[in-house]
């Protein structure tokens, strides 16, 4: 009955937003105010249906109702309560429906939270975000109903990969897809502006909360599976260049330059084409993601079961989308003029700097993701595109972005001149230049550059802040004034810089990591990095599906306990499937990381890690979307009027 | 159409161009002509590659003894395979029409591979012993099974990833034997 | 088949990733290039690892191919050339640069230059619209309507 019940939510919910696709842009169009005020009420209707569809899945996973195929498929009675939850969207047709609930769910929150926006615009936009969600709730509907029931049910269901089991990968898809698809609602934004005929200051100042935070949950969503991979796949590897990771890296790339590009529309009435094409292009990425991903045409080892006819659904689902959106860009770009004209070197020159290197390094992680795919369709030769590649050109151009990034919030709009700049800067190059002295000898060339770019991004950011409060230049007291008057966006801005530069930085000290690979027996002792490893035992464990054995390792420092480590390796009998589970032992500035892989005759194969600055990679990206968040308490996004300023005297460099 | 206005259709344009491109990769897929996992063979219309191993009676197998001036199907297999054991009957059939099939067992013990053999049938005319797996390796395998078709002269003509179907057999391996007959 | 490509993939789960110490060479250097050259080399099986990294048997069965090499004195070059010959350029996680993978290799270059000429455009096409200055016989026009 429930899952009858979730279809028939799910059916009710393509009906729902095909009424919100529909009756708001013709209100609109016909400047009809009650067809317009009547969005928000279908479009939290269209949000109920789903959240019911949903929850009549998590119900159908929560009482092992194997007559779902979906369930029998993905599902196992002994699997922990945890994962029976969280797995409705670990397999394709349950994800589908989660991408389905949180479109809906932006709809939703457009309905709820976007109440100061004008008539037509808002209208506007809940309609775009309809007319999209119909198309992907049909998809779910026709061709990845995950209600469809098998008949007789089998005694139990086949149990989940083994590898999707664990908290990280539990909680990576939502957050990620709340990123996604959370970008469906700056392009609903940019195709209802295109629709209006008007991109002004409003539109921007709009338009970047959205943007913003669906930056924010893409970042945490990236960083998470990063770090799930770290500590599951057991090399201690974080990122692969692999297809479906430079899927959800495009779209977090140019979201980031939407973000700040959408600044100078705010601030400057300028570069309103870059933004509305970004807007468009980061869903556009979104979506093209989510299908290279599903078609089966990328090589990755994230396969979901992949199926070319689904994918055909897909593609012409992105065609309408994409190129309807596109479509209208062309048409309707020429009427956007931008009034602002600024100099070259002036803050909105940075950010067209900003635009073109984030734009490129996109289209560079595009190119090497696709080319094996048209290399073999059009060239008929098979090549592969791999690490390698994807670290060699993308470095060359991040580098001129990091060094921008400190520079750039130093810089005055419409005219500025490089030398005050950079004498506002002037510590942050001694600091940067000091760090790469510091590792120099240690690292290798390139880590080593980009560990001084670390240093640079984080005092920039910090030099910013300083600036502002003009720390040591006025008394203390007026400098902590200037600072509780800063609006909050300034924080944002300076924690986001400075969470990259930690991110940065741990990058550059993974590049120092030692590792070794032994085969010990209980008793002896391996030396590596400074400290003593030695094997105590290894033991047999069980857990609710599998069975383990546990390895106990001691980590001594001159002789005194630094931690116990139990790395493990667990098979999961329905599966057939082991897993490695490594133990982390963290101090903030270093992992210490151990992995247990088989055992011969007595004696186990263990491979040991000292990782310094590990941690810093996912700390960096929880600081960024910290600062994200920051940005968004700002008050002045959201009431969409500047705040009183409580110091007047502070010039507007803001 | 002003520079602006062609500028502003490029992004439309190269989505419309990149959407025909994938669509024309799943048709191919649908159609088993397209595989992004698939590797392809770098020994087709070379002579087969040198080796030297021993055969079930511990005899020597050579690359020379596959040119025997008709047309001879080389399959990889190994008794710890399961596709193999789907293939075994196929493998069968063509015997009987008279293909001669030459194995070449892929890390496996002699003694398993002699228990394979005598549980499902043995097509070969000659098995060798690839127990360390480099002769495979030389031949570009990358699993098992693969079956390669030589040529009268030992020059690779073909090759199949996959367990053999009746339907491969009957469609391409015969026509590939009239062929190079 | 679709089962038979999860099977596959299954089957070589990332536990077998750890490696075997005793694959790994005696000489510290050579066992760092042999990990190098690895490294660019994909595994047939996992198809989105390196050698290195990768828990197949054929992954294992390369990397001591590799290592062996190393040690009888092969360049670098020599050693990828040998996979290359047995499985193509496919098996190169880093694409050769040649006539086929030029637009490759140039995406950088050309998507900076293509960006960059774009917004060198657009500021032409504003210096071009934005209003240029009067002449003498507007200015003396504007100055007979301001003392007006």
């Amino acid at each position: 009955m429930i899952p009858e019940l979730g279809h028939f939510a799910l059916a009710l919910a393509v009906a729902f937003a095909f009424a919100q696709g529909i009756v708001p842009l013709w209100g609109a169009y016909r400047r009809d105010a009650r067809l317009m005020n009547a969005a928000p009420a279908i479009a939290i209707g269209q949000l109920m249906a789903l959240v019911v569809s949903y929850a009549c899945l998590v119900w159908s996973a929560l009482v092992d109702d194997f007559s779902v195929l979906n369930i029998a498929e993905n599902s196992h009675s002994l699997k922990p309560l945890l994962y029976k939850i969280t797995g409705t969207w670990g397999d394709h047709e349950g994800s589908t429906l989660l991408w389905c609930l949180i479109l809906a769910g932006c709809g939703g929150a457009i309905a709820l939270f976007g109440r100061k926006l004008p008539g037509s615009l808002r209208a506007r936009v809940i309609g775009v975000l309809g007319a999209t969600a119909c198309g992907f709730e049909l998809f779910a509907l026709t061709a990845s109903d995950p209600f469809t029931r098998v008949w007789p049910p089998p005694l139990d269901g086949r149990d989940m990969n083994p590898l999707l089991q664990d908290p990280g990968l539990a909680f990576h898809p939502p957050i990620l897809y709340v990123g996604y698809v959370g970008f469906a609602v700056p392009f609903a934004f940019a195709v209802a502006a295109l629709l209006e005929g008007r991109v002004d200051a409003a539109w921007g100042r709009w338009v970047r909360p959205w943007a913003l935070g669906a930056w924010c949950f893409l970042t945490g969503g990236i960083a998470l599976g990063s770090w799930w991979a770290y500590y599951e796949l057991g090399w201690g590897g974080y990122w692969f260049w692999d297809p479906v990771e430079n899927a959800s890296l495009l779209p977090w790339l140019t979201g980031t330059a939407l973000l700040h590009s959408a600044i100078v529309v705010e601030k400057r009435e300028a570069l309103k084409t870059w933004t509305v094409l970004l807007a468009i292009g980061t869903f556009s990425l979104s979506l093209s993601g989510t299908f290279l991903v599903r078609s089966g045409i990328l090589n990755s080892v994230h396969s979901f079961a992949n199926d070319p006819a689904r994918g055909v659904f897909i593609l012409v689902l992105l065609g309408l989308v994409i190129g309807g959106s596109l479509l209208l860009f062309a048409f309707r770009a020429p009427a956007m003029t931008g009034s602002g004209l600024f100099a070259p070197i002036s803050r909105e020159g940075a950010l067209v700097l900003n635009n073109i290197l984030l734009c490129s390094i996109t289209a560079v992680v595009l190119t090497g993701t696709t080319y094996p795919l048209f290399a073999d369709l059009l060239l008929n030769t098979k090549l592969s595109v791999g690490a390698p590649f994807f670290n060699a050109t993308v470095f060359p151009l991040a580098i001129p972005v990091f060094a921008a990034m400190a520079l750039g919030p130093m810089l005055s709009w419409k005219r500025a001149a490089l030398w005050p700049a950079f004498r506002r800067l002037w510590w942050a190059l001694l600091v940067a230049l000091a760090a790469e002295m510091f590792v120099v000898l240690k690292m290798h060339a390139l880590p080593a550059m980009a560990f001084g770019c670390a240093a640079w991004i984080i005092c920039g950011a910090l030099a910013d802040v300083v600036d502002r409060a003009r720390l040591f230049r006025v008394p203390l007291h007026d400098s902590f004034g200037r600072l509780r008057g800063m609006p909050r966006a300034a924080f944002g801005t300076t924690i986001g810089h400075a969470g990259l530069g930690v991110t940065i930085a741990g990058i550059a000290g993974m590049s120092l990591a030692v590792q070794s690979i032994v085969l010990v027996k209980p008793g002896e002792t391996v030396h590596l990095a400074g400290y003593d490893w030695t094997l105590e035992g290894v033991r047999d464990a069980a857990g609710s599906n599998y069975s383990a054995r546990v390895a106990t390792i001691d980590v001594r420092r001159n002789g005194k306990l630094v931690t116990v480590l139990e790395p493990s390796l667990r098979t999961f009998p329905v599966q057939q499937m082991t897993t490695t589970e490594a133990a982390i032992e963290t101090n903030g500035l270093r992992d210490l990381y151990a992995v247990i892989g088989g055992e011969r005759e007595g004696s186990a194969v263990l491979r040991l890690h000292d990782n310094p600055l590990a941690p810093w990679i996912w700390f960096g990206a929880l600081i960024m979307a910290t600062g994200g968040m920051i940005s968004l308490a700002d008050r002045r996004l959201r009431i969409g009027a500047p705040a009183r300023r409580a110091v007047p005297a502070i010039a507007a460099r803001a | 159409m002003t520079r602006r206005r062609l500028l502003l259709l490029a992004p439309l344009g190269a989505t419309v161009l990149a959407g025909g491109a994938f669509f024309a990769m799943l048709v191919r897929m649908t159609q088993g002509k397209f595989d992004p996992r698939g590797v392809p063979s770098m020994i087709i219309d070379k002579p087969v590659p040198p080796f030297d191993l021993p055969d079930e009676s511990g005899a020597k197998l050579t690359n020379a003894d596959l040119a025997t001036g008709r047309p001879v199907l080389v399959n990889f297999f190994a008794s710890w395979c399961e596709p193999c054991v789907e293939e075994a009957p196929v493998l069968m059939q063509m015997k009987q029409r008279g293909v001669p099939i030459y194995g070449i067992a892929y890390k496996d013990k002699p003694n398993a591979t002699l228990g394979f053999l005598r549980g499902h049938g043995n097509p070969y005319a000659r098995i060798a012993m690839d127990e360390p797996g480099r002769v495979a390796i030389d031949w570009g395998l990358y699993g098992v099974p693969e079956s390669y078709l030589i040529d009268g002269q030992g020059i690779v003509r073909w090759r199949y990833v996959g367990p053999l179907t009746a339907d491969v057999a009957t469609t391409q391996v015969a026509g590939l034997m009239r062929k190079f007959a | 088949m679709r089962a038979l490509a999860l099977a596959l993939f299954l089957l070589a789960g990332p536990a077998f990733a750890i490696s075997d110490p005793s694959e790994m060479l005696p000489d510290p250097k050579q066992e760092a290039r042999a990990e190098q050259i690895g490294s660019q080399l994909r595994c047939l099986v996992c198809q989105n690892e390196s050698i290195e990294n990768s828990g197949a048997d054929l992954a294992r069965d390369l990397r001591k191919i590799v290592r062996q090499r190393v040690v009888a004195g092969d360049s670098d070059r020599q050693i990828v050339d040998w996979m290359v010959a047995r499985y193509g350029n496919f098996v190169r996680l880093r694409p050769p640069f040649d006539a086929t993978t030029a637009l490759l290799w140039g995406s950088p270059l050309i998507a900076l230059l293509a960006a960059g000429g774009i917004v060198m455009a657009g500021r032409q096409r504003r210096d071009e619209a934005a209003p240029r200055a009067l002449d003498s016989a507007e200015q003396a026009k504007l100055r007979t309507l301001l003392e007006q």
